[in-house]
C-alpha cells in the first residue's frame, strides 16, 4: 500500500510528465488558452492513461517480454524475446484504446463525451500517453495495480500542469509582454519557472516514512555543522548528477 | 532543373528559418526539450527525426490516394511505428551509448507531433518528390534547433562539447580558478527557457510572425 502511494506522490510532482520530462508539450501549449478547456483534455488524459498503462503492461508482461510466453507454450518458449516489437503494439492499444473509450463514453456518458469533444480522439497521439507506458515499460513495475497507479498520477500531473498554466495564461492577457515573447514565448518561459518551483518536491521519498527516520533525523542536523563551501559544491554536484541521470534515462 | 525549382527549393529550405517546425509551427516539443543535455544526442536525434520524416512523407505520398480517409490515423501510426522501430534497431547497433541515452525518446519520435503533423498538411496533398524535400526540410529545422540548444546547454552546463573539454580544467574553483558550471542549464527547466528566449530572438527578427 505505501509503495503504492509512494509511487502515486512520485508521479504527481517529482516525475511530473510537463515539468520533469517534457510529455504532451504539444497539446499543452496548444490547449492551454482556458482553464475550463484544458481542464477537459486534462480529465481526458487521466481516463486514457488509467485504461492503457495497465492494458500495455499486461501485453509487455504475458506477450513480448523475453520470456513471456511461457505460460502459453511452456518453457521451451524462453528463447522467444518479442520487445523490439513493443512500439508498435503499444501504439496499436493506444489508438485502439482512445478509439474504444470514445465509443464507450459515447454511449453510456453523452454529457462527458459532450464536454470531452474533439480531445479525445487527439489524445492518441499525445505523446503523454504514449510516454507513459515506455516508462512503466522501462522501470518494470512489480505488478499491474502499481502499473495503474503509475497511470492515474501521471495523468494526475499532467492535468495539474495543464490547469495551472492556462490559469496563468488567462491573467497575462492583461500584461504588457514585449511584442516577439506573446503567446509561446512567454508559456515557455513560465513554464520554466513553474518547472523550477517543482524541483522542490524532488527529494521527497515516502518510501523512507517509517524505517530509518531517525536516520534522515541525524543527517539534517549534522549537515549544517559542514556547511564548508567543499561540501556544498559536492552537494550541488551530487544533485546535478542525480538530475542529469533522471533527464537522460 | 525542374526538381530544385522554386517551389521545390522552398519546401526545402523554409523550414529551416521562416517557418520552422519547433518555433513557428510549435510541433515536436517534446523531444527538442528532453534530449539536448549533450550536443552529440541532440544530433543524433535530430537525424534520426530527420530520417522518419523523410521516408514516412514519402511513403504516405505514395500510398495518399489508396488509404480511406476515416483510418488515416492508424495507417500513419504503423508506417512511422515500423520506421521508428528500424531506427532504434540500428542505433542500438551502430550507437549504443546514445541510444541508452535517448531511451524511451527513441519510442517517443512516434509521437511526435512534427511527423504526424507533415504527414496530415503536407505528404497526403502532394506528390512524393516534393514532399520527401519537405520531411528532409523541416526534420533539419528541427536538428537546426536541436543543436542550438544542445551546444548550449553542454557548454554552459558541463563546460565540454562533444564530450571533449573545452572550458580549460584550470580555470575551474576546484583547480584554484574561479570558474563553475552552470548547473541550471542541465536542468529541464533551462531548456523551455532557452526555447523561450531562442523564440523571442527569432521573433524580433521576423516581425511577421508576432502573435496579436
Amino acid at each position: 500500500m505505501e509503495n503504492l502511494l509512494n509511487i502515486f506522490v512520485k508521479s504527481i510532482f517529482i516525475d511530473n510528465m510537463i515539468f520533469a520530462y517534457f510529455l504532451g508539450m504539444c497539446s499543452y501549449l496548444a490547449v492551454s488558452k482556458t482553464v475550463k478547456t484544458s481542464f477537459g483534455l486534462g480529465i481526458a488524459v487521466i481516463f486514457v492513461l488509467v485504461i492503457t498503462v495497465p492494458v500495455n503492461y499486461l501485453l509487455d508482461n504475458y506477450v513480448l517480454k523475453a520470456g513471456a510466453l511461457d505460460w502459453l507454450l511452456g518453457a521451451e518458449a524462453a528463447s522467444i524475446d518479442l520487445s523490439f516489437l513493443s512500439f508498435i503494439m503499444f501504439i496499436a492499444i493506444i489508438a485502439a484504446m482512445t478509439q474504444l473509450v470514445e465509443m464507450i463514453v459515447e454511449k453510456f456518458a453523452p454529457t462527458l463525451y459532450n464536454q470531452l469533444g474533439i480531445f479525445l480522439p487527439l489524445i492518441a497521439v499525445n505523446c503523454a500517453i504514449m510516454g507513459a507506458s515506455l516508462f512503466m515499460q522501462q522501470r518494470g513495475y512489480a505488478n499491474v495495480w502499481e502499473a495503474t497507479t503509475y497511470g492515474l498520477g501521471s495523468g494526475i500531473g499532467w492535468l495539474l500542469a495543464i490547469v495551472c498554466i492556462a490559469a496563468i495564461r488567462e491573467k497575462l492577457k492583461y500584461s504588457n509582454i514585449p511584442a516577439p515573447l506573446r503567446g509561446v514565448g512567454i508559456t515557455f518561459i513560465v513554464t520554466g519557472l513553474m518547472s523550477i518551483s517543482f524541483m522542490s518536491f524532488m527529494g521527497i521519498d515516502l518510501s523512507k516514512l517509517k524505517g530509518d527516520k531517525a536516520e534522515t533525523e541525524t543527517a539534517i542536523q549534522a549537515s549544517p555543522a559542514q556547511q564548508t563551501e567543499e561540501a556544498t559544491t559536492a552537494i550541488a554536484e551530487a544533485d546535478l548528477e542525480a538530475v542529469t541521470e533522471k533527464t537522460t534515462e | 532543373m525542374s526538381l530544385f525549382s522554386g517551389k521545390n527549393r522552398e519546401y526545402l529550405l523554409g523550414p529551416l528559418s521562416k517557418n520552422n517546425p519547433v518555433l513557428v509551427q510549435i510541433l515536436g516539443i517534446c523531444s527538442t526539450l528532453a534530449v539536448t543535455v549533450k550536443l552529440e544526442n541532440a544530433l543524433v536525434m535530430g537525424l534520426s527525426v530527420t530520417a522518419v520524416t523523410a521516408f514516412s512523407n514519402v511513403i504516405l505520398s505514395l500510398l495518399r490516394n489508396t488509404i480511406p480517409n476515416r483510418i488515416r490515423i492508424i495507417v500513419q501510426l504503423v508506417v512511422v511505428a515500423a520506421l521508428v522501430i528500424i531506427v532504434d534497431q540500428l542505433l542500438k547497433a551502430y550507437a549504443y551509448e546514445v541510444s541508452k541515452q535517448l531511451s524511451v525518446y527513441v519510442g517517443l519520435i512516434i509521437t511526435n507531433c512534427i511527423i504526424m503533423g507533415r504527414i496530415e498538411a503536407f505528404a497526403l496533398a502532394n506528390k512524393p518528390w516534393p514532399s520527401l524535400l519537405d520531411g528532409i526540410g523541416n526534420g533539419l529545422g528541427y536538428t537546426v534547433i536541436l543543436a542550438i540548444m544542445g551546444f548550449i546547454r553542454e557548454l554552459f552546463g558541463s563546460g565540454t562539447l562533444f564530450g571533449a573539454q573545452i572550458v580549460p580544467q584550470g580555470w575551474f574553483v576546484a583547480n584554484g580558478g574561479a570558474y563553475m558550471n552552470n548547473g541550471l542549464m542541465i536542468m529541464p527547466a533551462a531548456s523551455l527557457i532557452l526555447v523561450g528566449l531562442i523564440i523571442w530572438i527569432h521573433r524580433s527578427k521576423n516581425r511577421d510572425l508576432i502573435e496579436k
